[in-house]
């Protein structure tokens, strides 16, 4: 018998709904809410404060404003060199072509980029771009992206949510998306959401790893919705470790550490004051990409090269106070307030932190559609641009670029199916006595404290540097750790309760820290951010698939899928040994 | 390193409530935010505090602290060895529970802030000089830290007649703007209730963001509106997009 009922539950309906008022979300509903669409928007935090607010460095576009050898081909090239080939060609080619007017777009709603001498919008160097290209405003783009359309959607007629949590997507009798169970996290009250379609931007999920540079929404919740609705998931082993987090003190250990600070001339040394980038990737040196430069830190630590508390040294001393609390500001704040380190005087440590899931929803390029009818995801939560390494900026750029186009998918998709779909009434009762099940279990294990030791086990045995037994031992205890989530328990009411919420982030985590390890064993090689001792190289055969998995009942089912082969016009790009870009000019020089 | 901390925080909703103290080991460089976390995990795991990024980048995590509005994510915990360190939500806003304001007015208030209006198409030719004096602006972390301990909203509870300092830098970032066309004079001179502050200059003090909210949003704002209500010709040379307003007359 369920604890509540469906016909007393506060409900709306949406033409289309909108899960994440992250970027990708937020884009997304701009798009959506043309005349006559009614769109809801929805959040786990409050509007304005979700985990794109923590973006610094900047947001990458081939405007081409300081190297005007930029263009769309070079940032495809970069992508997809960065990403090892595994992205999806088509996905990158629409998100290069496309990226320089969704910045501009922003301008147009009121962000202010840092400028250039002539007054255009300034762009900065960043590992692994051939050109100066991220736009950016000082080290916190991604606060200026978000509430430039924070600003933008709320002078839209757009619903927002706040604070709402979904834990459940409902499918109609035929397979299509109706709609998503969710509790307002303030009061603990269900809540139905009827809808169309569905966008999902629900983001990544670096809170399965101990060091993070994530906020605590990042639990991949959409993912694993997405996933037990039935959506196939794609390159889940892949997880971009940053190579600069905070090490010292504890408390803010993994706390991110731009990669502008490198963009702007800063320097890694190890404890013996070599600078060892020269070493490893003498051409990129501390601008190569971040899966190089991660396993760099990571070796040299490894060697007894390694820094007081583990890391390796940055110093951007040489660029003098002026230019670094200009262009640093946020940085030289932080480590001034939090480490008691002051950047324009001293070097300081810095190590690798989780950073980014490349994984995620298999979607289709052009629409951003899943393989559940009505269901669109977009930014981190989705799978395919970023292959297996994601370059700096490219993240902000594919949420304006895929929130855009997951939106316009979204309306197309209501304008061509009219009617909103059935859901099923036991179905949301099963879910709200699911989810409420925690406050029953006496003595449970503590949500808290089974997310740590989660965290122990995937950054023991999934983290930067992997092999088979080391993944298979962390399966089996990740196995056990399912087991025992089982009997998670909660204290308290439903108001505002964060261990309550807790329990339903962790089971998500659970959910995808599986999928991560089992990539993670198919792939058997090296690639990118993929780094197994057992199999050092990448080898192409392994470079043709796409590991994608979904659920066979209850059963994780992992299947290989050939990667989209690029059409010559695209592979000729990387003929020539140089980019675009590059060759372009060597030709002009020539011809003059 | 044994050394505790001593935190009495707040517990309780609407319908009352009291401080509970609760003793967490100090670790280096421990922030307030890592000791209420602390007390969750193992003491308390329905205490309520809202948070995200941990690096005062979003500006959830404001509270009081020892009577002071702060961002606990920021607040260092070796600032208050040997003392009790009292934490309380912000008093402005109605109490959700334990440490969780109901922040809910500013999200209508800010429904109300004209958005921007470019006057030329993008992209904009604008010099650094021309965007430093509002991209200052554009450092808010909406923490509402302002909002909370300007008299004008905390004491005399008229948040039906001022739309509070955050939204008078909100409207200063576009009305400032070199390419923005629109004209938010009007508003400010009424609905927003400028005339309201009287440039105790409270709000710029707490900003965690160091915005010189009174004397560089307030103070100019105020002088906006003397220009145009007042004195309407220099106006027209001081703000050259010449919205369409400017000869119109006091109302109210
Ligand atoms: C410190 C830091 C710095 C970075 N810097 C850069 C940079 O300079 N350039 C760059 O390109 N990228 C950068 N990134 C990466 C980039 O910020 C993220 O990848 C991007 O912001 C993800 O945006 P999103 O819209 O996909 O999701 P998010 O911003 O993560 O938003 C997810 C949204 O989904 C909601 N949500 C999640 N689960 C649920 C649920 N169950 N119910 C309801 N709502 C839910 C959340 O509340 C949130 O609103 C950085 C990341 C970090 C951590
Ligand atoms: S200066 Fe004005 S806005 Fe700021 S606290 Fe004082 S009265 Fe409030
Ligand atoms: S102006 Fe300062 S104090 Fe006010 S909300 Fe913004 S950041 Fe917080
Ligand atoms: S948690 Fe983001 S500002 Fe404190």
């Amino acid at each position: 018998m369920a604890s509540e009922q469906v016909a007393t539950l506060e409900s709306h309906q949406y033409d289309v709904l909108v899960i994440g008022s992250g970027g990708a979300g937020l884009r997304a509903a701009v798009q959506a809410a043309v005349p006559g669409v009614k769109v809801g928007i929805i959040g786990k935090s409050l509007l304005g404060k979700a985990h794109t607010v923590m973006a610094e460095g900047g947001v990458a576009a081939s405007l081409g404003n300081l190297d005007p050898w930029d263009g769309w081909e070079t940032h495809f090239y970069d992508t997809m060199r960065s990403g090892h080939f595994i992205n999806n060609y088509r996905i990158v080619e629409l998100f290069a072509k496309e990226a320089a007017q969704r910045v501009l777009e922003l301008e147009e709603w009121g962000a202010v980029f840092d400028r250039t001498p002539e007054g255009k919008i300034m762009q900065r160097p960043f590992g692994a771009h051939t050109f100066r290209r991220l736009a950016h405003i000082g080290d916190r783009t991604g606060m200026e992206l978000l509430r430039t359309l924070q600003y933008k959607a709320i002078s839209q007629d757009i619903t927002v949510h706040q604070e709402v949590t979904i834990t459940k997507l409902l499918l109609d009798s035929d397979g299509r998306i109706a709609g998503a169970l969710a509790y307002y996290r303030s009061t603990g009250k269900f809540v139905l959401f009827r809808a169309k379609a569905i966008v999902l931007a629900t983001g990544g999920w670096g809170k399965i790893y101990k060091v993070t540079s994530n906020s605590w929404e990042s639990t991949g919740d959409g993912a694993s919705l997405a996933f037990r609705a039935g959506a196939e998931l794609m390159d889940m082993e892949m997880v971009q470790f940053h190579p600069t987090g905070m090490v010292w003190p504890p408390g803010v250990r993994g706390l991110l550490v731009t990669e502008g600070v490198r963009g702007e001339g800063g320097l890694l040394y190890n404890s013996e004051g070599e600078r060892f980038m020269l070493k490893y990737d003498p051409e990129r040196k501390e601008l190569s990409s971040r899966d190089v430069v991660a396993r760099s830190i990571f070796k040299e630590v490894q060697a007894g090269r390694g820094t007081p508390h583990g890391g390796a040294w940055l110093d951007i001393t040489h660029k003098g106070p002026e230019f670094i609390k200009r262009k640093l500001p946020g940085m030289y704040e932080q480590y001034l307030t939090l480490a008691d380190v002051d950047i324009t005087k001293e070097k300081f440590e810095v190590a690798p932190t989780c950073h980014y899931t490349m994984g995620g929803v298999r979607v289709e390029a052009e629409s951003c559609a899943t393989n559940i009818p009505g269901l669109f995801a977009a930014g981190e939560v989705a799978c395919g641009l970023h292959g297996a390494n994601r370059l700096g900026g490219n993240s902000l750029a594919d949420l304006l670029v895929f929130g855009r186009r997951a939106g316009d998918g979204a309306l197309a998709y209501v304008q061509e199916h009219g009617s909103l779909p059935q859901v099923s009434e036991s179905e949301v009762e099963q879910e709200m006595d699911r989810v409420l099940s925690p406050f029953s279990v006496t003595d449970g294990e503590n949500p808290y404290l089974l997310h740590e030791q989660l965290q122990e086990i995937m950054s023991g045995h999934a983290g930067i540097v992997r092999d088979g037994p080391m993944l298979e031992e962390g399966l089996a205890k990740l196995m056990d750790l399912k087991v025992r989530a089982q009997n998670m328990g909660v204290t308290g009411s439903r108001v505002y309760n964060p261990g309550w919420h807790a329990v339903f982030e962790v089971q998500s985590m659970l959910t995808l820290a599986e999928l991560i390890i089992r990539g993670a064993l198919a792939r058997k090689e090296s690639r990118g951010a993929h780094w197994r001792t057992d199999y050092p190289d990448e080898l192409p055969e392994v470079g043709q698939w796409n590991y994608v998995q979904d659920l066979d009942g209850d059963a994780v089912r992992i299947r290989e899928v050939a990667v989209p082969v690029m059409p010559p016009e695209l592979s000729q790009l990387f003929d020539r040994g140089v980019a675009p870009g590059v060759y372009a000019s060597q030709q002009q020089a020539k011809e003059k | 390193m044994s050394e505790e901390i001593v935190l009495s925080i707040f517990r309780g909703d609407a319908a009352g409530g009291q401080e509970v103290e609760y003793r967490v080991p100090l670790t280096p460089g421990m922030v307030v935010l890592d000791a209420v976390h602390q007390v969750q995990a193992h003491q308390a795991q329905d205490l309520a505090v809202r948070w995200n990024c941990k690096a005062a980048h979003c500006g959830s995590c404001g509270a009081e602290i020892n009577g002071h509005p702060k961002l606990l994510c920021k607040t260092r915990l070796d600032d208050y060895v040997g003392e009790t360190v009292h934490i309380r939500p912000m008093q402005t806003f109605p109490i959700i529970k334990d440490l969780v304001a109901d922040v809910s007015w500013n999200f209508e208030v800010a429904k109300k802030v004209p958005a921007f209006q470019p006057s030329v198409p993008v992209p904009f030719k604008m010099q650094q000089f021309d965007v430093d004096r509002i991209q200052e602006f554009h450092h808010c972390i909406e923490c509402f830290l302002c909002q909370d301990v300007c008299h004008v909203l905390r004491d005399h509870n008229a948040k039906d007649q001022y739309f509070g300092p955050r939204f008078m830098v909100k409207m200063a970032e576009f009305e400032m703007h070199p390419r923005d066309g629109g004209d938010r004079v009007p508003m400010l001179a009424h609905e927003a209730g400028l005339n309201m502050c009287n440039v105790t200059k409270c709000c710029t003090e707490v900003c965690p963001q160091h915005i010189r909210i009174t004397d560089n949003a307030i103070i100019p704002l105020k002088e906006r509106v003397a220009d145009q209500y007042w004195d309407p010709l220099r106006a027209l040379f001081r703000k050259k997009k010449a919205p369409a307003a400017t000869g119109q007359s006091v109302q109210g």
